[in-house]
């Protein structure tokens, strides 16, 4: 599925507009452990996270991923959206847990 | 000749500064992709610098990344003032980390720096001494 189609589900919201959505997303990680992600990320992932600072924009355009979502309303600062907007990474807002965020995209065929 | 510097490039990281942490990975990553390094290569390189980056900010009381590349190899250079690491084989061991509180807090500090460094590049050096700092150089195999 690209970005776009995961932001056209109820419960995503594409938190910065200008991103590009065009991006296909080809696998998933669920962690909230930068050092972790960095050791197993992969290209084209989209990375469901809790944190929001910084470096989470930094390992997200290091690593090519598709989009950060960020579970249970969690938000960036605008500083932090506007890096991400800057890096064309899309940021997606969703209230829902990050299990159920995995199990949305498991079922929309997001899986290696 | 392989000693010629096609690229040399320095890079200051400043300790415990987070939020300007991954700038020069970032400038790196930039450098090497608009010289047409293949996409996976440049992938690898990036993961390294940031990890080893991140080491710097975290641990150390400031200092330098070099980037180097030649007509066979790319070159990454992560040298700190200190204060230098006790037990190296220690600290290459996955899960093993001195992370302060302050940077597990942003998720820092799973003790897989230095493995993964060492699985992105094809050779990896790294020599510390403590009171003086450390040094880590990673070549890279560009053909």
């Amino acid at each position: 599925m690209t970005v776009k189609e995961l932001v056209s589900l109820p419960h995503f919201t594409l938190a910065n507009p200008t991103a590009d959505i065009e991006k296909i997303i080809s696998d998933g990680i669920c962690c909230d452990l930068l050092s972790w992600v960095m050791a197993k990320g992969d290209a084209d992932m989209a990375w469901v996270t809790v944190q929001t600072h910084m470096n989470v924009v930094a390992v997200a355009v290091l690593h090519d991923f598709s989009c950060i979502i960020l579970s249970e309303n969690n938000q960036m600062s605008q500083d932090v959206l506007a890096k991400a907007s800057d890096e064309g990474i899309a940021v997606i807002h969703s209230d829902l847990p990050s299990y159920q965020i995995c199990g949305i995209l498991y079922g929309s065929g997001v899986k290696k | 000749m392989a000693n010629e510097y096609i690229i040399r490039e320095k890079y200051l990281v400043i300790a415990n500064d987070f939020n300007a942490a991954g700038d020069a990975s970032a400038s790196i990553k930039t450098t090497l992709k608009k010289i047409g390094v293949n996409s996976a290569l440049v992938r690898r390189i990036s993961i390294a610098a940031y990890e080893a980056e991140l080491n710097i900010a975290i641990h150390s009381e400031g200092g330098e990344m070099v980037l180097l590349m030649n007509k066979e190899d790319i070159i990454l250079q992560a040298n700190d003032h200190g204060p230098g690491i006790p037990d190296v084989s220690l600290a290459m061991k996955e899960g093993y980390s001195t992370a302060p509180e302050t940077a597990r807090m942003l998720g820092f500090g799973a003790g897989m720096g230095l493995p993964n460094m060492k699985r992105c590049a094809s050779d990896f050096q790294i020599t510390s001494e403590v009171g003086k700092g450390t040094n880590i150089q990673m070549v890279f195999k560009v053909a």
